[in-house]
């Protein structure tokens, strides 16, 4: 799925603006890059070490845990991984949307466009959402104000943060409805949330996304209260809007399917800490830690036995209130040994460029070949 | 075939009107008979109110000396030619006095909800949408106001400033609706931070802060028009406590003076006769039951158009 075109526009970043087709666009682009928000990056966005904790009656729940990974220019990067593994609180945190207290990032810098998107100070960092960060939520049912029609909503970032005249900001949000396929849209402007199905209510969210044209959209299981088939749409809509607009994506999915399809590159996430990232290709052909392996493992597969048991993760994730110092997969992982109980593996490198894996049996000297 | 291609491109073509949710819940109000009921009283009450002494037959302080000396010096019955509702005891149209008197009822349920409105709907959404040390402090606030006895409250304001000028504005209304309304917006600020507490843990709310929406439009644009239902209810089902709360303190004597009469002090003055005399007790007391009746109807009415726990349900 991932083409070449996509692999070079990410390794080399301001060729993107100019990719874009967009001659509007492409200016404020510019002017952006113009107003200097420091030395221009290497990454789009660089998380170093974050860690968000829940301070909660029963104690210090480390939801993200020393998590570290980079996102290009226009690049998408997979964040997978089973329900409350850190997932979507690293979304959060990128946002600063963490909902504070009980959650607090404790640690970690997250470096966007090269500004410390955590030094920022309230009103700045409300500048940043929406304009340079877009945000597209799991439930398009909830996630749209049933009382203000979506003209509104969709212009609402616009009026914050791009200043345009009642008219632009009218003919900007058509534009927008237009290209995430809403039929008629003119016409539509005034209509309420409740007025749209599932699927189009999740494409208003991408329109709002995408209202001001940002560099990173942040995307939690955009697809998850979907149906298979509605899915398929938004996730091709998404894909081609980036691409066209030459926005990065960080995708939050459990699906490995859409992980694979979408992404140029994955991270696998287990218990608020990355155990595997690499390059989508070299993920699925060889992936190198014991939970990416049970992941693979547990998609129902069209050649499946008809009448046969889903395969299964066996167990729970741990429970993030003082983990253990050992590998934290080890109570599930079905090839454990002493060391993993003793200590916890470092991300280590493995064959295939910028692969890394946590885990002692895929180690060269590991008891895996 | 010839109408039918002009008639489908028509319908598409056709601008749809505004249907929002307000809009919606109009329709559900509109269904219920009771909620019709209520709101037709409401609206008779509003008429009399504003157009109240231009229908009155009578200015309600003029007295019809001849007819009460005709009648024995005694007050003159209802259905007496001139006086369709008799007259009291000084020989004053009692229709018209009452609607004089459905004039203060109005100012009493616009003045002391605007009080409530100005005073308990910010508290409640400031507690609400900060939370935390400050919402502690508010709502302790409220507790203090919540506890202190509403009619030695009230007594205490209107003796404290009858001096001052804004003691004496509106006939010495203006001061008893204040009074009414600074004990009265307790409720609703615990219900509009109640209301602030439930939405902004919502989805819609999370994802406006996501697109850099500012605090104060949040809470503005986002929380209180999704908040506004049972805010609204409570306002309207607030407005005939307002009106008995007047009739109660004007039946003791405090708030309008004589000779302007509210429906209580028309109550206070007509149980002296009310052994002869009942129509002088009667008719105050059933336009003070309409009332509140129809404000009750109304609120009830509301209460279940805006509650979006019942929707499809009619």
């Amino acid at each position: 799925m991932v083409n070449a075109e996509e692999e070079v526009s990410a390794a080399d970043a301001p060729t993107i603006v100019e990719l874009s087709s967009d001659d509007v666009l492409r200016e404020r682009n510019e002017e952006v890059a113009e107003a200097g928000v420091g030395q221009k990056a290497d990454h789009l966005l660089e998380v170093r070490g974050l860690s968000t904790h829940f301070f909660t009656a029963d104690g210090v729940v480390q939801a993200v845990d020393d998590v570290s990974f980079d996102v290009g220019y226009g690049e998408t990067l997979g964040l997978v991984g089973e329900s409350g593994c850190g997932k979507s609180v690293t979304a959060l945190s990128i946002a600063r949307l963490v909902p504070a207290p009980p959650g607090k990032i404790v640690a970690g810098s997250i470096l966007f466009d090269g500004i410390d998107v955590l030094k920022l100070s309230h009103e700045d960092m409300r500048q940043l959402r929406g304009k340079e960060i877009g945000f597209i939520f799991q439930d398009p049912l909830t996630s749209l104000n049933p009382t203000l029609t979506i003209g509104y909503q969709i212009g609402e970032s616009i009026k914050e943060h791009m200043g345009l005249s009642a008219k632009a900001a009218r003919d900007r949000i058509v534009e927008l409805l237009d290209k995430v396929g809403i039929p008629r849209p003119a016409d539509r402007l005034n209509d309420y949330p409740f007025q749209f199905s599932g699927g189009m209510r999740q494409r208003v969210m991408i329109a709002i996304a995408l209202a001001c044209d940002p560099k990173l959209i942040l995307a939690d299981e955009p697809t998850t209260a979907l149906d298979v088939t509605i899915q398929a749409q938004i996730l091709e809509l998404i894909q081609r809007l980036s691409s066209e607009f030459g926005t990065a994506v960080l995708l939050i999915t459990h699906d490995l399917g859409i992980a694979a399809g979408m992404c140029d590159r994955v991270n696998v996430m287990y218990a608020g800490r990355i155990v595997e990232t690499g390059k989508v290709d070299t993920m699925f052909e060889s992936p190198r830690m014991p939970y990416a392996w049970g992941l693979l493992d547990s998609l129902p597969r069209i050649d499946d036995i008809r009448g046969e048991k889903l395969r299964t993760i066996e167990g729970l994730p741990p429970v993030l209130i003082d983990p253990p110092v050992a590998c934290r997969f080890g109570p599930r992982c079905p090839y454990i040994r002493d060391v993993c109980r003793e200590r916890e593996p470092e991300l280590t490198p493995r064959p295939g460029e910028g692969h890394l894996a946590r885990c002692f049996a895929t180690e060269p000297d590991g008891w895996i070949a | 075939m010839a109408t039918n291609t002009t008639v489908v491109p028509a319908r598409l073509a056709k601008p749809k009107a505004a249907a929002g949710p307000w809009r919606e819940a109009f329709g559900r109000l509109v269904r219920n008979k009771l909620a019709v009921l209520g709101l037709i009283l409401v609206s008779l009450l509003l008429f009399c109110g504003i157009f109240g002494p231009l229908i009155a037959p009578w200015p309600y302080q003029d007295q019809d000396l001849q007819a009460i000396f005709a009648n024995g010096n005694r007050p003159l019955p209802p259905l007496s030619p001139n006086h369709i509702l008799g007259t009291d005891q000084l020989g004053r149209d009692l229709l018209s006095r009452l609607l004089d008197g459905a004039r203060i009822s109005v100012t009493v349920a616009f003045v002391v909800q605007f009080v409530i409105i100005f005073i308990g709907v910010p508290v409640g959404a400031f507690s609400g949408w900060f939370g935390g040390r400050t919402d502690n402090f508010m709502m302790r606030l409220t507790d203090v106001f919540y506890a202190f006895p509403d009619l030695l409250f009230i007594i205490l304001l209107s003796v404290a400033f009858r001096e001052t000028v804004f003691g004496q504005a509106l006939d010495g209304l203006l001061l008893v609706f204040v009074a009414i309304g600074l004990v009265g917006w307790v409720t609703v600020a615990r219900l509009t931070r109640g209301q602030m507490l439930a939405l902004k843990e919502t989805e819609f709310v999370e994802a406006a802060k996501a697109i850099g929406v500012s605090d104060r439009k949040i809470v503005m644009r986002h929380l209180l028009p999704n908040g506004m239902g049972p805010i609204i209810v409570a306002i309207t089902l607030g407005v005939p406590v307002a009106i008995l709360a007047e009739a109660t303190l004007a039946y003791i004597g405090i708030g309008v003076q004589p000779p302007r009469a509210s429906w209580g002090s028309l109550i206070a003055e007509g149980q002296k006769y009310i052994r002869s005399e009942p129509h002088l007790v009667i008719f105050p007391a059933i336009f003070i039951a309409l009332a509140l009746i129809g404000f009750t109807f109304l609120g009830d009415g509301l209460r279940d158009a805006l509650d979006p726990k019942l929707k499809g349900k009619q």
